[in-house]
């Protein structure tokens, strides 16, 4: 019969509207500003820098080396290094950022930066309402509005954050390992030409912590 | 399917007078290639299409290439005596090896599921012999492609029936994809971090404004 | 322009051509009054699908010639591959083909790998041949949802292929954190492995996958309309197809049995038992139900997978994410993408950045035969050849 095609697929339509009331299959649309969909932990948009402790001025994990601007594909990462060393936030002198900035008009979120990144210093974001009536000025960020505590990388991606922090605790804990090798060496090159009782100034307390 | 050397050496029992050179391809993959003068392609590639034993009947990819003008830097060493005595002496020769454009046929066989035959065409040099034969009469798959080479690396195709710029637009004089290409500075640069891109837009529109 | 005249034909009278371009004979003269008008479809028109124009020489409501012109989205893809490092050339690739970033990334992947001589680990396989289904799945069904739009159909078939679309992309952002611009295959395997609980969500999603297939044929595949509009309009015959290197559901539609998956199969795919659907006609209704087919068959390869998947690394650990260089030579890889034949040629010279990298577009070649599918058409059938042939413009201009 000529036109059952047609029938049978207004059934379909007459199915897919009724059942969109019953079924939640059927309904997937979500009411965005009223309601949000749950936060993936994957989710990726925009980078951030990580800090540790409490001073994102102290504790920024980049040390500037630049990796990152130059493995960026679209090139939007632009980083300029400081002269002198400073202490980081366990006492290690190291290079920092004197500019840090993403033009994220220019970003196109593919996470290779948190690739390259061998200090785990920058990280992605899932901010995603930026929007700004100012095309260039506020879609350039510098470094002080890109960096982010750690635990706030802790919110927003737990289980990557947890293995990061492993990773980093493992490394000072081989770090501090062999400085108090090294130390008990030194205490014992010192001790040994000397056979009276050596003080000990350079006991395993004094390895930085 | 036969080995590169036995479809060279029946092509060239089949076409009188084509040269054909192997050349080989050091990455793992081993895809090497068969490298046929401009005066016989088009009938080297007859008869690889119409081949019972080969039926070369799909053309999969060409691709354009820039090849620049190489020195190669040769060292010899010698043995000679000079004032009486003999001595080694290291000697380098500087070799030119002249550019040119190359275009890339991948061929495989629908009928009898193998390939890939990968034939190279040359041309004479990159400025003023930029012609190759064009293989678009056998296969209209390389219609759009070898348009695109001449769009892209100027490379003029014999015999092809519609050759015009494909993806720049007519009145584009260079073509983009040759090595030593230099970018207009007319250019609408989007601002960015990048201080060089920006003075080169600033010193764009400088003297018009 | 420093070509030559564009008029210059072939001449070679010792054997006959290989193809012939079609021509279009005119009405006679007391059947209208002989004068054609030429339009200009697109290059913002919204059946092209982007920004692509058809200069369309029109005889009444028949078209007479048909010229493609693009371009107007080219952003020269090959010329920024070269100047970046290879794997920074990576989500590059995701905006080839917007919609199957997926594929596109595992092509890419698969030429650096053979020139780089890298082995994937087992459990990256699998992962990659889920993804590469399910893409071929989100894709297929939208361009049902297109292809029926374009006919006139607004809007139902294209929201209930995206309600399912929806889906899958859901799973891809929990797998990759992004939606379209997946970014997720490496040279060697893959970025990271699946959250918990992703295979479950992918086999429930796989599971009622047909119940949609089966809703989406019952509105469609018997409908009348569809029917009329689309049997035996732009009809591609098989020697042409083979010609003219057209690939994907277009190819197999005219009845060639050429598929990469099976023909020349890369991965692991000659481990799964599916079939390849074949159409008799070439014609539009041949290519659209080359996609339903194709949509049942890569269920039954991700039921296989999603089976079979084991543990284990994913990725090469030979595989270097800093300091990546090849050494000097060149791979050709390609495989069967929902649009065709995908293919990466890669020349390196051992540096960073690869000498030379190509890629073969499937939407651009499948362009060719756009003049021979339209003519004598009327030029609303135009719309749904092009929609047929399945394009997305990202890949077209690159």
């Amino acid at each position: 019969m000529l036109g059952k095609g047609i029938l049978k697929g207004m059934g379909e339509t007459a199915r897919n509207f009724f059942g969109s009331y019953a079924s939640e299959d059927r309904l997937v649309t979500v009411q965005y500003p009223e309601q949000r969909l749950p936060q993936i932990e994957a989710m990726r948009n925009f980078p951030f820098l990580v800090f540790d402790g409490t001073d994102p001025v102290q504790g920024l994990r980049c040390v500037a080396c630049q990796i990152c601007e130059k493995e960026c594909p679209p090139k939007c990462i632009y980083i300029v290094k400081d002269s002198a060393k400073k202490p980081d936030y366990i006492g290690k002198l190291q290079f920092q950022p004197k500019v840090f900035d993403i033009d994220i008009s220019v970003c196109m979120s593919c996470q290779i930066c948190v690739e390259v990144c061998p200090f785990d210093a920058i990280k992605m974001n899932v901010e995603y309402e930026l929007s700004s009536s100012d095309r260039f000025g506020s879609l350039l960020l510098n470094k002080q509005d890109l960096t982010r505590p750690n635990s706030y990388f802790h919110k927003i991606h737990p289980s990557e954050a947890a293995e990061v922090d492993g990773r980093l605790q493992a490394e000072k804990e081989k770090v501090q390992a062999k400085a108090r090798l090294e130390a008990e060496a030194k205490a014992k090159a010192a001790a040994a030409p000397k056979p009276t009782p050596a003080p000990a100034p350079l006991t395993p307390a004094s390895a930085p912590a | 399917m036969e080995t590169l050397e036995q479809i060279k050496t029946r092509v060239e029992l089949a076409v009188p007078g084509a040269s054909l050179t192997v050349i080989q391809n050091g990455s793992p993959c081993a895809q090497h290639s068969i490298l046929v003068d401009n005066e016989h392609a088009l009938e080297v590639a007859r008869f690889l299409q119409q081949d019972p034993q080969l039926r070369l009947d799909y053309l999969s990819n060409v691709t354009g290439v820039d090849w620049l003008e190489q020195v190669l830097q040769e060292k010899s060493r010698s043995r000679r005596v000079i004032d009486g005595v003999e001595r080694e002496i290291e000697e380098t020769t500087e070799k030119r090896v002249p550019g040119y454009l190359e275009a890339i046929y991948h061929l495989y066989s629908m009928e009898l599921k193998h390939g890939p035959v990968i034939l190279r065409l040359r041309t004479s040099d990159r400025a003023k012999g930029t012609v190759l034969p064009s293989l678009t009469p056998l296969w209209r798959g390389a219609e759009f492609q070898e348009r695109e080479i001449f769009d892209l690396y100027g490379i003029r195709f014999e015999g092809h029936p519609d050759l015009r710029r494909i993806l720049m637009w007519d009145s584009f004089a260079d073509h983009p994809m040759r090595k030593d290409y230099v970018e207009p500075d007319d250019y609408e640069y989007e601002p960015t971090p990048h201080d060089e891109v920006l003075e080169r837009a600033r010193q764009h529109y400088l003297p018009r404004t | 322009m420093t070509g030559p005249d564009s008029s210059h034909t072939h001449t070679d009278t010792a054997s006959p051509p290989a193809w012939r371009r079609p021509t279009y004979e005119l009405r006679p003269q007391a059947e209208g009054d002989g004068r054609m008008l030429e339009i200009s479809m697109g290059p913002q028109h919204p059946s092209t699908h982007g920004v692509f124009r058809m200069d369309v020489m029109l005889d009444g409501e028949r078209v007479v010639k048909l010229k493609p012109v693009f371009g107007y989205l080219h952003r020269n893809h090959e010329k920024i591959g070269e100047s970046t490092t290879y794997l920074a050339s990576m989500p590059y690739t995701d905006r080839l083909d917007y919609f199957c970033s997926l594929t596109n990334n595992w092509a890419y992947a698969l030429a650096v790998e053979r020139l780089a001589g890298l082995q994937v680990p087992e459990r990256a396989e699998y992962i990659r041949v889920i993804l590469a289904e399910l893409t071929r799945l989100q894709n297929h069904a939208c361009l049902g949802g297109f292809l029926l739009q374009d006919m006139g159909a607004s809007g139902t078939p294209l929201m209930y292929a995206f309600r399912e679309r929806e889906k899958i992309l859901d799973l891809f952002e929990a797998l990759t954190g992004a939606r379209m611009m997946c970014n997720y295959m490496r040279f060697g395997g893959c970025r990271c492995d699946l959250p918990p609980g992703w295979l479950e969500r992918a086999r429930a999603l796989v599971a009622g996958f047909p119940r949609f297939l089966d809703e989406f044929e019952a509105l469609l595949t018997g409908n009348e309309i569809l029917m009329s509009r689309t049997q035996g309009v732009g009809v591609l015959p098989r020697e042409l197809a083979i010609n003219a290197s057209i690939t994907g559901p277009g190819l197999r539609a005219s009845g060639v049995n050429y598929d990469l998956r099976k023909a020349d199969p890369y991965g692991i795919y000659p481990r799964f038992s599916f079939r390849i659907p074949l159409g008799d006609h070439g014609d539009v209704y041949d290519r659209y139900m080359m996609r339903v087919l194709e949509m049942r068959e890569s269920l039954k390869i991700l039921e296989q997978a999603l089976r079979d998947i084991p543990d284990g690394p994913i990725i090469d650990p030979k595989a270097k994410i800093r300091g990546f260089r090849p050494k000097p030579g060149e791979a050709y890889a390609r495989l069967e993408g929902p649009k065709g034949e995908l293919g990466f040629f890669l020349i390196s010279d051992g540096s960073p950045n690869p000498y030379r990298y190509r890629v073969r577009p499937p939407s651009l070649i499948n362009l060719t035969v756009l003049e021979d599918l339209c003519l004598g058409h009327h030029v609303a059938d135009v719309v749904i050849i092009l929609g047929s042939v399945d394009i997305v413009l990202g890949e077209v201009d690159r």
